[in-house]
């Protein structure tokens, strides 16, 4: 549904995406993984348009999406829910006002409807009676399990979620991942996940897809990353210092 | 010397891109202005804050200016016999010049940095990305609002402003240095005209328009962190500063 074709960008000097090819299916899973600063929160931005390339396309069902017009673009942005890495909480709002935003900004629907649907995505993060807060007032996995259930009020067709786990216990990482499978199986919800959360990637991914160097070095299922014998996936996969990548 | 040249090049230009930029953003939001759904909610809060919480500021600017202006202009006048002029002195320069000038000055401090801030902090942590991944126009939601707060609670605060200049001067002429109060009145009346209050009140709208537009602007297109934010903040309450100024004697000339 979503095909991204030889995306190329640059900030200054530095070659962040150097020509990414990746095929993300209709009411699949697929997780991008890759080292920090690799580019993967800017490939995911440029999949919701916040960026545009230097070069290449993103095509939505067959239509470029890097070309669209402002206001056709707004109502492709109707489909799609996304998460930040860092929350993007508007602070001067407080959660239920968060979390019913889109709501009240595209439905007709009347403020108590909006509180019944907020306290359900709350209640599907694990938040209960947290409504009336205020952001500034949350812990750091908090924050983000409200922007979870923001992204997902509308339930949109697809939704891109960034490190959607980080900050969290893994108790709370395994009901997001329970979370992330229930409504793939019952809105068929196309996700994009980012994570280096590699339980969380083995339980949920149909797809994985390794960002390095600013392109996609391997991709394929749980099974088939897990026996690809690439070094520089297989160092990341199990987390080690030594190998092919250098952390110096 | 060629380093300051050159750093000065660099800061003009910047200062012609930005108001290129600034032109572009005041073209948006005056196109999505008029573009259902309108949202009277956001509209009023920013009228709240521009408005209702700069009055306190206002109030006392206005009034002590008024205070001394009959002060010095009582000093002047005395030594031709003028001092039944003091009154159209102080309701005139209030009106036509100090009324709007200083509201337009003390509400981009306090108003303006600010709006600037909240904005800037909302681009550095992403909030404006999330509002335009909601399908919200940022520029419609965030900027339109403070615009027309601007436009139409500067005039008002600048009437209010020229209003307790008028009641300070009239203190200290009248109660402070003994002139006599009908005379006062009278001749403030017979001078000022209502094409003055007019210029005054033009003018303080152009005010509105820069102030918020500028620090829009400025908070709008922040970057660098903690850090952009602050200096978001002082640039746009410099850049609307000098704008008030400059502006404020381009249309004196053609008011006249
Ligand atoms: N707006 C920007 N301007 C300049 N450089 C940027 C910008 N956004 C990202 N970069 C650079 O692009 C690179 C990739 O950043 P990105 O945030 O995509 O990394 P990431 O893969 O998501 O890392 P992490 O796992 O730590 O979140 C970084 O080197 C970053 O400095
Ligand atoms: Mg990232």
């Amino acid at each position: 549904m979503i095909k991204i074709i030889n995306l190329k960008k640059a900030f200054g000097p530095k070659q962040v995406l150097d020509g990414v090819n990746l095929e993300i299916e209709k009411g699949k899973i697929t997780v991008i993984i890759g080292r920090s600063g690799e580019g993967k929160s800017v490939l995911l931005k440029h999949i919701i348009g916040l960026l545009k390339p230097d070069e290449g396309k993103i095509l939505l069902d067959g239509q470029d999406i890097t070309a669209m017009s402002e206001r056709d673009f707004s109502e492709v942005l109707k489909r799609f829910g996304m998460l930040f890495q860092g929350a993007a909480l508007f602070d001067s709002m407080s959660v239920a006002g968060n979390v019913g935003f889109a709501l009240k900004e595209h439905t007709d629907m009347n403020d108590e409807d909006i509180l019944k649907i907020v306290r359900e995505k709350l209640n599907r993060v694990g938040l209960a009676n947290v409504e009336d807060m205020m952001p500034a007032d949350l812990s750091g996995g908090m924050k983000k399990r409200v922007g979870l259930a923001r992204a997902i009020v509308m339930d949109p067709e697809i939704v891109l979620f960034d490190e959607p786990t980080t900050g969290l216990d893994p108790i709370m990482s395994d009901s997001i991942a329970d979370l992330v499978l229930d409504t793939q199986r019952a809105l068929k919800t196309t996700y994009i996940l980012i994570t280096h959360d590699i339980p969380f990637t083995y339980k949920i991914a149909d797809k994985i897809a390794m960002l390095h160097e600013g392109r996609i070095i391997e991709e394929g299922t749980v099974e088939e990353m897990k026996a690809n014998q690439n070094p520089i996936l297989r160092q990341f996969l199990e987390g080690r210092a030594e190998g092919p990548i250098k952390v110096y | 010397m060629k380093a300051y040249l050159e750093s000065l090049g660099k800061s003009s230009e910047q200062f012609i891109d930005g108001m290129g930029k600034m032109a572009i953003m005041l073209f948006k939001a005056m196109m999505y202005a008029f573009a259902p759904p309108i949202k009277l909610r956001n509209i009023f809060k920013q009228m709240e804050f521009v408005g209702v919480q700069s009055l306190f500021v206002v109030i006392l600017t206005g009034s002590f200016t008024g205070m001394v202006l009959a002060l010095q202009s009582y000093n002047a006048l005395k030594r031709f016999g003028a001092e039944s002029l003091v009154g159209p002195t102080v309701a005139l320069s209030m009106a036509r010049e100090l009324g709007p000038v200083l509201t337009g000055l003390m509400v981009t401090g306090r108003a303006g940095s600010a709006m600037a801030t909240e904005l800037g902090t909302m681009r550095v942590t992403e909030q404006i990305d999330a509002l335009f991944t909601m399908a919200v126009n940022p520029i419609k939601y965030l900027v339109v609002p403070r615009i027309l707060a601007g436009i139409c609670m500067f005039p008002l605060l600048t009437i209010i402003t020229d209003f307790v200049g008028v009641i300070g001067g009239y203190f200290v002429g009248v109660k402070l240095l003994g002139i006599n109060p009908g005379i006062y009145i009278g001749r403030t009346i017979d001078f000022v005209q209502v094409d003055d209050i007019f210029t005054g009140i033009t003018k303080s709208i152009v005010f509105g328009l820069i102030t918020t537009l500028v620090a829009s602007y400025n908070g709008f297109y922040t970057s660098g962190g903690a850090e952009g934010v602050g200096r978001a903040a002082t640039s746009s309450v410099v850049m609307a500063s000098v704008l008030i100024l400059v502006s404020d004697y381009l249309m004196s000339s053609f008011m006249a």
